[in-house]
């Protein structure tokens, strides 16, 4: 299921937000608006995290993680650290890394198996990647931008990528990632797909602009939606995957 | 792609080969190649979508001086430019404000009837739509043409706006000088900015706005015909906080009272320092020096203005007082300076044939031009009472008082009709304000003096035509121009009769005249 969402006027909602299988954390904002819009969607299902980073609220593009672990930069408060190691179930490791490139939602892009990083990513942020999320780490870029978690949305069904990607790029990530890709666009138009939205096996939250046509594309490429063949999160199977996720 | 108005288009991929679809145009749901493709939009949506032009006006005033016909160009400046002209284009574009942040592909107006007073100009420009996509669009703006009064107008509408004023005298009792002049700032443009040209008696004022176009207007005099200026200045106001003054400056320039043809007696003093000439001479060229002739010797001299000023001395006689010969006998001698041939010749009144057989003997440098029969105008100074300190001089002087001639020859004399009609040719002349002018105004009849004046007036000026026929040296530094075609039509019968009479005058070869000026009609008219 795909929703739109707006946080404070703006529709970049994966910059304010971090979605995975296991966890969400959500920005603390001036509004609960945005915060419903999960809380509608995943309450009783995975916890939801309201934190800052660094007492920034650019949580999306500050941490990276998935089902199994939760990477934050070494700007982050031990406060911080200690709210989110007490939200977040025990089974999600957290790791705070010093990595220069510290907007690591920005740099690393990942699903519960695999991450594209940027090319110029520290070795023992690479090692610590792998170990903490579980993931096997490729350096590699999109339509020749090194800043992957921007524009790339990746989820274990499929991904999405910057719409100048061309075809044989495409080939090659999707080949890397072992799911099936495709180039498109968030909020009308708008190439950053990583920071225009947020994406887990079974639901999308995109910016309040995303057209018809936009929320299609991802519906059909994540397989959000009702039609998708064996569609996560919908039907008598939801509880199972649900409850694998714990 | 200029056809469509008012559509952008994006430049790039129109000319490729379709390739296949990566992406889906994010508005309309087509799908497009997303390597290729402005942002994540099809072409259409793009035209639907966006406006490059956002930021630039659609309405413009345009500043239009109702007398002059200029256009304002911001700040102040005032440009000439004919309508749908490229100047007009450029004050057009130029009024725009944003049009400076798009590359502009082309302009042209859009005709509207002038009445309207508007100007429309359609525009294409080019800008970056999206990260590497330009667009490129076409639109129309509509300019207001508003009336104001330029600067210059203003202050030929107002009365003593001059700043300085050049005033040209001449005391001599015809006007030659002043045609030639006339004729000389015509060809040299040299009046172009005078605010105002007054006539006065002796001579012309010329009126400017700024002091150092007055300084212009004298360096000019100066540099072609003999002068003194003096320069005067009047206080008009002081602020004595900044002490900034302002004054209105007049230069007299007074040209030496000496023309071609004039006879001249020299200070004895002066003709020996100037190459021991002998005193009685006639001036034979003025340039911005004089230039005299002895004919009887060929020895020329020329007095620098300077020279002259420190002792200046009169004319003995003018052209007025020019009487015709009759050249009974002539034999050159050999001698030649120059174009001058020195002859001796025995020569008679015209007024004297058939009464007396008085002739004299004089020597002359006409001896090129001259044959037995022609007529020939001098001055005939053995029946002449002259009433010059100088000549006096001469005559007690016991060097020169025997070197007096009874005639001195100046120029061959062509006979021809009082006023020809059909001249080949003609002059262009300046509009000037006659200071009379406005005394005149009340008086309906002219009386009989203005009269005189005009006709006065009229035969300097066709004196002056004719030098310029005879003076080929005369001739070069002037414009001349073709006369009207219909007027020589009009001649065409009487002209039969004329052509014997005139066979010997001098003509204006074609080839020296210019094309009619109408075209290029004065500013002052």
């Amino acid at each position: 299921m795909a929703v739109r969402a707006q946080f404070e006027n703006s529709n970049e909602v994966g910059v304010f937000a971090r979605l995975t299988n296991s966890y969400a954390i959500v920005a603390v904002g001036a509004s609960e608006n945005f915060y419903s819009v999960f809380e509608s969607e995943l309450q009783d299902v995975i916890p939801i995290c309201h934190a800052t980073i660094a007492g920034t609220r650019i949580v999306g593009r500050l941490t990276v993680g998935n089902r199994k672990g939760l990477l934050v930069p070494t700007t982050t408060t031990d406060q911080e650290l200690q709210h989110l190691r007490n939200t977040l179930p025990d089974s999600v490791k957290i790791q705070r890394i010093e990595e220069r490139l510290s907007a690591l939602g920005n740099v690393i892009c990942c699903n519960d198996h695999v991450a594209i990083v940027h090319p110029d990513l520290e070795r023992e942020t690479e090692e610590i990647i792998a170990d903490v999320l579980g993931v096997e780490v490729f350096r590699q870029t999109v339509a020749d931008n090194v800043l992957t978690g921007s524009y790339m949305s990746l989820s274990n069904q499929g991904g999405i990528v910057h719409p100048k990607t061309s075809i044989r790029d495409q080939d090659e990530l999707s080949s890397l990632l072992q799911v099936p890709l495709v180039a498109g666009s968030v909020n009308r138009g708008s190439p950053v797909v990583g920071a225009g939205m947020v994406v887990n096996d079974w639901l999308a939250v995109t910016g309040l602009d995303t057209t018809a046509t936009e929320l299609s594309v991802i519906e059909s490429v994540f397989r959000l939606g009702e039609m998708a063949p064996g569609g996560a999160g919908q039907g008598p199977n939801k509880e199972s995957i649900v409850e694998s996720f714990y | 792609m200029s056809m469509d108005l008012d559509a952008p288009v994006p430049m790039s991929g129109l000319q490729d080969a379709p390739v296949a679809a990566t992406i889906l145009c994010c508005n309309c749901g087509a799908p497009i190649d997303g390597t290729t493709s402005a942002g994540a939009l099809c072409q259409d949506c793009l035209k639907l979508n966006v406006d490059v032009s956002q930021g630039i006006q659609r309405e413009a005033t345009l500043h239009c001086c109702r007398d002059c016909e200029r256009w304002l160009q911001p700040p102040n400046s005032w440009v000439v430019a004919s309508p749908e002209s490229k100047e007009l284009l450029a004050v057009c574009l130029r009024r725009l404000r944003g049009l400076s942040k798009v590359r502009i592909i082309d302009a042209s107006f859009i005709w509207t009837e002038p009445h309207s007073r508007r100007v429309k100009v359609k525009i294409t420009i080019q800008q970056e739509a999206f990260q590497g996509t330009i667009i490129q669009q076409t639109f129309e703006v509509e300019y207001v043409v508003a009336s104001q009064q330029c600067d210059d107008c203003k202050k030929s509408y107002t009365h003593n706006t001059w700043r300085a004023a050049v005033q040209v005298r001449q005391k001599v009792p015809h006007k030659r000088t002043f045609l030639y002049l006339e004729q000389l700032i015509l060809k040299n443009g040299a009046h172009k900015d005078t605010v105002n040209i007054k006539e006065a008696p002796n001579g012309l004022d010329f009126y400017f706005a700024a002091r150092n176009h007055a300084e212009k207007m004298v360096d000019f005099l100066a540099s072609v015909v003999p002068c003194k200026a003096k320069k005067s200045q009047e206080l008009i106001s002081m602020d004595i906080h900044t002490s900034t003054k302002s004054f209105k400056f007049t230069f007299s320039v007074e040209i030496i009272p000496i023309c071609k043809d004039d006879l001249v007696a020299l200070p004895i003093k002066l003709a020996r320092q100037s190459g021991n000439i002998s005193p009685l001479t006639l001036c034979h060229r003025v340039g911005n020096s004089i230039n005299l002739l002895d004919p009887s010797t060929l020895q020329t001299t020329d007095i620098p203005t300077d020279v002259y000023w420190r002792n200046p001395f009169k004319n003995l006689a003018d052209v007025s007082e020019l009487r015709e010969f009759i050249v009974m006998d002539i034999e050159p001698t050999g001698v030649s300076h120059g174009k001058f041939n020195l002859a001796e010749a025995t020569v008679a009144r015209a007024s004297d044939l058939g009464s007396n057989d008085i002739t004299y003997f004089t020597r002359t440098h006409l001896g090129g031009i001259l044959h037995v029969g022609d007529s020939v105008l001098g001055y005939h100074l053995s029946g002449t009472m002259y009433n010059d300190d100088n000549y006096e001089a001469i005559e007690a002087s016991s060097q020169y008082s025997s070197t007096i001639p009874d005639v001195i020859l100046v120029k061959k004399f062509y006979a021809r009709k009082r006023k020809p009609k059909n001249r080949a040719w003609r002059l262009r002349r300046m509009a000037r304000e006659h200071e009379e002018e406005a005394l005149a105004g009340a008086v309906q009849q002219k009386s009989r003096k203005q009269e005189q004046e005009a006709n006065r007036v009229e035969e300097d000026f066709e004196a002056f035509l004719r030098d310029i026929e005879e003076d080929q040296e005369l001739r070069h530094t002037l414009d001349l121009y073709k006369a009207r075609k219909e007027a020589k039509a009009n001649d065409a019968m009487d002209e039969d009769e004329d052509n014997e009479s005139e066979d010997e005058t001098p003509q204006i070869n074609m080839d020296e005249l210019l094309d009619d000026f109408d075209e290029l009609n004065m500013g002052g008219e």
